[in-house]
């Protein structure tokens, strides 16, 4: 089944065009990958799949929803069905980092006080945090702290849909991995779809089950890391058959 | 019983438990309900084989529960899938004890915290307005510093700008209190003093007051919001690594801008005071406008009108540097920034208010 589908894009800013026909699409509870260079639309395409950017042309589909002609109450039941973690983590900074994980629970359910403490307390943990964090100001965070509170923010609901934007950026190579790992392991056993735009060669290499590479405002290549290796363009060429990528997907593979 | 998400069974002193349904965040509750209300005391087998459903909240629900009844009672889980007891490790794996520690504080706490905070906001006022002469005597020492760039671009937004607002303010409020004041003056049959009396409480008190409460309100608040997101994007941080001192870039081109700005606009606020007043007297009184300005000429001393002008780059330098310094007293998150533009507003117009006042004793005594 298809969570996500773009139906011919197209995205200007005034006379700059960002995206220009691109189609791709994400099934049912698969990492899917979001790549290319720096400026070439991957958080724009991401915000029009959560209805913060509407596209100048073209139709995203998202779950059961077609968003140019979605309705007011259509589109608050979706928001309650996915999780959005931020490039740069858009924490509420008057709230503490619990307060921030608890304010969906606080407003979408009943969950008494004390379990959405539990909850809270899980999430933390889980998204990598000591637990004491939790009283911290998103101010009194290191940026790596930021992206973890973030994205324990964005499990808060249980999301069936998982938007991380560069979710591994700013951590370190270890903490980096367990987070890769978490994704999985949350995809495995919530059959949650995680949507990520990442640079990260190790996570596109161990996680992410296909992706698409966003270059010249197409998507120049769609599919598994063996699909898209096949195909010439110059952006993948540069990205994947350089040296040092080509020392990583070999020992990915040979761990693989 | 409520056998939406799970069925009893008992035999003898063995009780099983059924789950049911979906065991996830929405249904949290009323599963918790029904738990709890499970009587216990005996061996239970819970088997899980007919749930549909399980999400961190509804393992985190059972651990929770199961970890509570251990203790009473002995348990026995069975018909578990494999990825429900994963799932059961990964929760179980970040299950703690420890709780957040509260960052409630006590009334007394608070109180002590606000007194000292007040007394290091007036010690770090100090220290800005020592930085902001010692900028302003180094800028004489060194002229090349001198921002003309943008001093000229905050008279623009500071001063220009606010033309047509403090016009028509002063306009209506010279209208209104010579129209109140109209028909008591007509009462003695004085109805010429309008004259003196609006014209020297305008170009005096009001015209300055009302244009340094307009510019509180429109450009004070801007400086601080202005300064304080940069503080909050470190945009100022980043200046001072690079050698940008933050006085000469954003302060002084500020208090400077508005200090030139403030007597024109005030010259400005008592022209259309006056005008305003004329109207009613000409509409009220029936004092033509010829009768109404050379009554003025006559009595309203040139005194008052420099008075009342003087008090403009005061005012100015009162509005911005506190405009400023709250903007720099902005801390890491956005509700300080509503907060400090607020004090910023409500400071500048006390001080402006309460310097006005000031003024009036001190030139009283003088004779003025
Ligand atoms: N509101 C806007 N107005 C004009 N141009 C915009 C706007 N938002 C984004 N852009 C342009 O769209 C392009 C894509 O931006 P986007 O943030 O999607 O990049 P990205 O692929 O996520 O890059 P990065 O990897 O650096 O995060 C950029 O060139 C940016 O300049
Ligand atoms: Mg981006």
């Amino acid at each position: 089944m298809r969570v996500i589908e773009a139906i011919d894009i197209g995205t200007r800013f005034g006379s700059t065009v960002i995206h220009d026909k691109v189609n791709m699409h994400i099934d049912q509870g698969e990492i899917y990958g979001i790549l290319g260079e720096s400026g070439s639309g991957k958080s724009l395409l991401m915000k029009e799949m959560i209805m913060l950017q509407k596209p100048s042309s073209g139709d995203m589909r998202v779950l059961e929803y077609t968003l140019s002609s979605i309705k007011y109450p259509q589109m608050q039941a979706l928001r309650q069905q996915w999780g959005v973690l931020f490039q740069f983590g858009a924490l509420f900074s008057s709230l503490t980092v619990a307060e921030n994980i608890k304010l969906q629970l606080k407003e979408y359910t009943n969950i008494s006080d004390a379990m959405c403490n539990e909850i809270v307390k899980t999430k933390i943990s889980m998204s990598g945090l000591p637990t004491r964090a939790g009283a911290l100001y998103p101010s009194e965070l290191s940026g790596g702290m930021i992206k973890r509170a973030a994205l324990a923010r964005a499990l808060a609901m249980d999301p069936k849909l998982l938007f991380l934007d560069e979710p591994t950026s700013g951590l370190d190579p270890i903490g980096a991995r367990n987070f890769d790992k978490l994704i999985m392991e949350l995809r495995d056993l919530l059959g949650i779809t995680v949507v990520m735009i990442t640079h990260d060669l190790d996570s596109i290499y161990s996680i992410v089950d296909r992706f698409c590479v966003l270059a010249d405002k197409h998507v120049v290549a769609e599919g598994s890391i063996t699909e898209v290796l096949d195909s010439t363009h110059p952006f993948i060429e540069r990205f994947f058959k350089n040296e040092y990528a080509q020392k990583r997907l070999n020992i990915g593979v040979k761990n693989v | 019983m409520n056998e939406t998400y799970f069925r009893i069974q008992r035999h003898g002193d063995t009780t099983t438990i059924i789950s049911l349904g979906d065991w996830t965040l929405q249904h949290e509750p009323a599963i918790r309900k029904a738990l709890y209300a499970i009587d216990l005391n005996q061996n239970i087998i819970w088997d899980f084989s007919n749930v549909e459903s399980f999400d961190s909240v509804g393992m985190l629900l059972f651990i929770t529960f199961y970890q509570q009844s251990k203790k009473k009672a002995s348990i026995e889980l069975v018909g578990y899938t494999q990825d429900q007891k994963r799932l059961y490790k990964l929760v179980l794996a970040h299950y703690t004890k420890e709780s957040i520690p509260s960052r409630d504080k006590n009334i007394l706490y608070r109180i002590g915290e606000l007194t000292i905070s007040s007394y290091l906001q007036f010690l770090a006022f100090l220290e800005f307005l020592g930085h902001v002469t010692a900028s302003f005597l180094r800028y004489f020492v060194n002229p090349r510093n001198f921002r003309y760039k943008e001093i000229m671009y905050h008279i623009q937004q500071s001063g220009m700008n606010a033309i047509f607002i403090v016009a028509l303010t002063s306009f209506l409020v010279g209208l209104v209190i010579s129209y109140q004041s109209a028909v008591e003056l007509a009462k003695f049959g004085a109805d010429i003093f309008i004259v003196d009396m609006a014209s020297i409480s305008i170009t005096r008190e009001l015209g300055p007051m009302i244009t340094a409460i307009v510019v509180a309100g429109r450009s004070g608040s801007a400086y601080t919001a202005q300064i304080g997101a940069m503080k909050i994007t470190e945009e100022i941080s980043a200046m001072r690594t690079m050698g940008f001192d933050p006085y000469y870039f954003l302060v002084l081109p500020r208090i400077i801008a508005l200090m030139i700005s403030l007597p024109l606009l005030i010259f400005f606020a008592d022209v259309m005071g006056i005008l305003g007043s004329a109207f009613a007297a000409n509409m009220e009184l029936n004092i033509s406008y010829t009768q109404f300005f050379e009554r003025l000429q006559e009595v309203l001393d040139s005194k008052h009108f420099y008075i009342g002008l003087i008090k403009g780059p005061i005012f100015a330098m009162l509005i911005a540097m506190i405009g400023c310094f709250r903007g720099f007293e902005v801390s890491d998150d956005t509700e300080s920034i509503g907060s400090q533009t607020t004090a910023s507003v409500v400071n500048s117009i006390f001080f402006v208010i309460a310097f006005d006042a000031l003024f009036s004793v001190i030139l009283t005594q003088w004779g003025i």
